[in-house]
């Protein structure tokens, strides 16, 4: 009751105009009531009403008090303040617009980063019981691995002896299908999710339309099933709900659609078109293998279990494994996440990185503005004084100041909200390939920090200046003399402490900015061990239905390799062409532990890994992989006379510890049984060149294969061509169609961007840091600028009598060189320190380069110095020139 | 007019409420009648009345009316709200406790 009276009365009070008159109409009811009493009494009007004036006392006082205790009474200063600092602000248009510049870039860049972050690392992915789902890994406590996929033998037996999950699901997101064309529309390659039946159980999602998956879609021969996903359902369907029951065609074989997706999944990945049940494509013999790590597993813990019981429960199972299986790479512990951690891991750290780095402009930004205002209050000193000795209290003149900062970041704050939604959508369109990058938007959240943030930059810039001036101060001030000679010491030496601040943390960013920027040059400047010039790449993959089994020998699959080849090598313009399972620079990697026939057994436990790859008899001479020993394959070693191998240079370093490989023989583990293995294992017949997964790794132990064995689908084509690559895409990919129009095209794309595309990380952080850092580089150098021409300004006097004394120009220019680079000295000191402390911090992001790279600091060092000079030359020139004359006489 | 005496401080409060506890008044009649029941004893000087009524009326303990008087002219008249029929009696409890406890050190020290 009494709250909503006194929102009554609050609500009333909006209207002050009205309740004025209607307090002056009830005091002179009063006044009238009075004069009424005292004509009673028996005086004449006049005296009787002077009389009740007497008594009734100053009327406008009155008023004020009464007023006083009204509602918003106390907001009343505040806004004559706000009214007030906004024509301060306006007299000086100049001033006011560098400020909210320098805001808007600053608080904009942080909230645009805020944004990300909160989006992409903290927000919880949004599934019901998250906090129990967690991304499961194979570890081994000898070996480094720790994030190591699962082998389904090791599922199978976590799913049997775990008493900590509810449920555990296994799969993999990476898989892409090939969807024939149907109803005129074109065939594409779609991504898939191919997950155990439980997955979208313990992911805790209901179907919008149809059901999901159950045991019976789930098995080895099962018939094919999907569910959709909600976008590629209206894309490509147009949202019809008869399409529940029919089938659609995945890599030539029918898949009945059994339900859609809701809108709101999109996890794993929201490129992700369809789903479909594990099983049935994964032979039983891998789900009892130990040694072939394929399976993404995530599971769901009962409730009250935590993660490390959990943890420590499947290690115990892993590591009894290990004892039944101790041949090849059995692991024996487990590692668990949180499923947004696991999903995140990669991009924490650059993230977090580029937050920090926003804030620190942030902080340079607001030691800037906090560095004008001191200029401007001093140049105002006087007004102050008189003002204070007037009676203004302290705290009033205090707010005053801070009522105009916080006036200007909170218009940098509005601008830079601006600023963030245009960054926001440059940084999505430019990184598709974070993780989360569909939750990026600018929120309630992001605001209410944008608002935080306007406000804490405004108090803190407004305080350090308003703080500065000492109350002592003011009889000093009003008896100094207008010829003051050493100006105001005190906001000098305040000014210089605020540069110095300012200096370290430009150093630290720019240090940082110039690490990441030598790693990425050195990135880029990785010889991937071919030549990248004019070599257009593309992904095909050929669908079961048609060619066959992947691992199983098909002479449909060699067909159309051959086809393929010929077909491409006879355009005009290309040069060569080649078909290989994973090219150099990519990214992926397909490994395997491998054995060395003629080798002694390793100890348990132990074992060799290397790359395997697939690849045609052109192929190495189509990517110029050099061929140091031996020879290449032979066409005719195709189908069952495909037992040979090369290997690569470092594979005979690593692996063979320099002994000669050629004609011992090799052997892989993966997929166990799957692969027609021969007693006699794979001859080694050459040795060639070493090539990079990625300009980032090191060089691996590489096993080919004869790609004509027949046995592998996913293929990945490469054309040399004689003049840009690009223009070879169309004619290549009709080509493709006129062979199998069923069969679709992905990743077309030169070596160059393939290359470019897996530095896209590094070049992304390695930029935008080197534009914190040049902005924040920027802003320092017009903060010495700035305090320097002031302290020029304030010196004249004294440097017209050092002139009149004898002094020469060389030396006045000498001296206030000196004076403005010594709070740049100081800062690049303690930023040197400070980076040398931090830049430890973002060494998982360095390549080739030391967090402590002598020459990035040397650079640095030289590059804020040479700043610092420029900056400092304009106001100490000018000081050099003055007319010792007109200085002494100018006041 | 003598001297007036000074109310103890935030007693003014606890008058006001009490006087207009029975019917609305106006603030006039309010100065009035505190007068009369103290038997001229205390004055209400119109500089604190008026603010103090203000501040009531902020607080949500009185509420202000806008009504005839018996002069026939407009006039702002004050009646208590439940929240200040409340706020009077712990004012007046904790008055008679202060006022014997005075007493009480008075009458036997």
């Amino acid at each position: 009751m009494r709250f909503f009276e006194k929102f009554r009365m609050r609500f009333q009070m909006l209207f002050r105009g009205r309740e004025a008159k209607r307090l002056d109409a009830e005091l002179a009811f009063h006044l009238e009531q009075q004069t009424q009493e005292n004509i009673g009494a028996g005086m004449s009007p006049e005296e009787a009403r002077y009389a009740a004036l007497r008594a009734f006392g100053n009327p406008t006082r009155l008023r004020e008090q009464a007023r006083e205790n009204w509602s918003w009474s106390r907001m009343e200063p505040l806004i004559n303040d706000v009214r007030h600092g906004i024509r301060t602000l306006a007299r000086t248009p100049g001033f006011s617009l560098i400020v909210i510049l320098v805001m808007t870039f600053g608080a904009g860049a942080t909230i645009a980063m805020f944004t990300v972050v909160h989006s992409v690392l903290l927000k919880p992915l949004p599934l019901p019981d998250i906090d129990r789902l967690v991304q499961v890994y194979e570890a081994d406590t000898i070996s480094k691995f720790d994030n190591n996929p699962v082998a389904g033998g090791t599922f199978e037996s976590w799913q049997q002896g775990s008493k900590s999950f509810e449920q555990l699901a296994f799969g993999w997101y990476d898989s892409e299908y090939n969807l024939a064309s149907s109803n005129g529309q074109l065939p594409e390659r779609v991504k898939a999710a191919v997950y155990s039946w439980t997955t979208l159980p313990v992911l805790g999602v209901r179907p919008a339309y149809g059901r999901f998956f159950t045991a019976d879609d789930d098995h080895w021969g099962a018939p094919g099933t999907t569910v959709l996903t909600w976008g590629f359902w209206k894309r490509r369907y147009g949202g019809d709900p008869n399409i529940i029951g029919h089938s659609i065609i995945l890599d030539a074989r029918p898949y009945t659609v059994v339900g859609i997706l809701p809108a709101w999944f999109t996890y794993p990945d929201p490129r992700v078109q369809v789903w479909t049940p594990v099983r049935p494509v994964v032979p039983p013999q891998v789900m009892e293998e130990h040694a072939a790590h394929n399976f993404d597993v995530i599971g769901k813990l009962k409730p009250g279990v935590t993660q490390a019981a959990a943890q420590a429960e499947l290690s115990g199972i892993s590591a009894q494994e290990r004892k039944l299986f101790p041949d090849g790479p059995v692991f024996n512990a487990a590692n668990l996440r949180p499923l947004l951690d696991a999903e995140t891991y990669d991009v924490k750290t650059p993230l977090y990185m580029l937050f920090a780095a926003t804030a620190c402009l942030l902080l340079i930004a607001c030691l800037n503005i906090a560095n004008l205002l001191v200029a401007r209050s001093a140049s105002r000193h006087r007004e102050l004084a008189i003002r204070a000795a007037l009676g203004g209290s302290r705290a009033r003149l205090i707010r005053e100041r801070m009522t105009e900062s916080v006036l200007l970041s909170a218009a940098g704050g509005v601008l830079g909200v601006g600023f963030a939604q245009v960054a926001l959508q440059w940084l999505v369109h430019l990184r598709p390939d974070l993780p989360r990058v569909e939750s990026i938007h600018l929120d309630a959240v992001a605001i209410l920090f944008a608002v935080g943030l306007s406000f804490v930059c405004g108090i803190g810039a407004g305080l350090a200046p308003a703080l500065g001036e000492k109350d002592q101060q003011v009889i000093r001030t009003l008896q100094e003399s207008s010829r003051s000679v050493s100006g105001s010491r005190h906001s000098v030496r305040l000014r210089r402490v605020l540069l110095s601040a300012e200096v370290a943390l430009t150093v630290v960013l720019l240090i940082g900015a110039g690490l990441l920027l030598r790693s990425y040059q050195r990135l880029r400047s990785v010889d991937i061990g071919v030549p990248t010039r004019n070599v257009l790449t593309m992904s095909l993959s050929l669908p079961e239905g048609q060619y066959g089994q992947q691992w199983k020998p098909d002479p449909r699959k060699l067909v159309f390799y051959e086809q393929l080849l010929e077909r491409v090598r006879a355009l005009p313009g290309v040069r060569a062409a080649g078909l290989s399972t994973m090219l150099p620079g990519a990214g992926d990697g397909e490994d395997d532990a491998i054995t060395i026939h003629e080798d002694p057994p390793l100890p348990k436990g132990d074992w060799l890994d290397a790359d395997v790859r697939w690849v045609d008899p052109g192929y190495f001479r189509v990517m110029q992989i050099p061929l140091l020993k031996g020879r290449y394959f032979s066409d005719d070693e195709r189908l069952d006379r495909n037992q040979y191998a090369i290997v690569s240079e470092s594979f005979v370093r690593q692996i063979m510890q320099g002994r000669d490989p050629i004609g011992k023989h090799v052997d892989d583990s993966n997929n166990g049984q799957l692969k027609d293995k021969t007693a006699a294992g794979n001859e080694i017949v050459g040795i060639v060149g070493d090539v990079r997964r990625e300009p980032d790794e090191p060089l691996r132990p590489t096993v080919y294969y004869p790609l004509y064995g027949g046995l592998r689908s996913d293929l990945m084509l490469a054309v040399r061509t004689a003049s840009d690559p690009s223009s070879f895409a169309l004619p290549v990919q009709k080509m493709i169609a006129q062979i199998d129009p069923n069969l679709a095209v992905s990743d077309v794309l030169s070596l160059d961007d393939v290359i470019g595309k897996s530095t896209i990380a590094a070049s992304f952080d390695a930029t935008l840091l080197a534009l914190f850092a040049i902005l924040s580089l920027m802003l320092a150098a017009v903060g010495l600028f700035g305090v320097l021409s002031y302290i020029v300004t304030q010196r004249q006097g004294e440097i017209g009598i050092r002139m009149a004394l004898g002094a020469q120009r060389e030396q006045v220019l000498r001296l206030m060189l000196l004076d403005g680079l010594r709070p740049a000295m100081i800062g690049l000191v303690l930023g040197i320190v400070a980076s040398a402390a931090t830049t430890r911090l973002i060494q998982s992001l360095l390549f080739g380069t030391q967090p402590l790279d002598l020459s990035v600091f040397m650079l640095v060092t030289f590059l804020l110095l040479l700043v610092a000079a420029i900056a400092c030359l304009v106001p100490a020139w000018r000081a050099s020139q003055l007319d010792p004359m007109q200085a002494l006489r100018t006041e | 007019m003598g001297k007036p005496n000074d109310l103890v401080q935030g007693t003014l409060d606890l008058l006001i409420l009490k006087t207009i506890a029975l019917e609305p008044k106006h603030g006039w009649a309010i100065a009035k009648r505190i007068q009369q029941v103290s038997g001229e004893i205390l004055q209400v000087q119109q500089g604190s009345l008026y603010p103090a009524l203000h501040r009531l009326e902020q607080q949500g303990w009185i509420r202000a009316k806008w009504a005839e008087s018996e002069t026939g002219r407009e006039a702002k008249f004050y009646s208590l709200t439940a929240a200040g029929r409340k706020q009077l009696d712990a004012e007046a409890a904790n008055w008679k406790r202060l006022s014997e406890a005075i007493n009480l050190v008075v009458e036997t020290a």
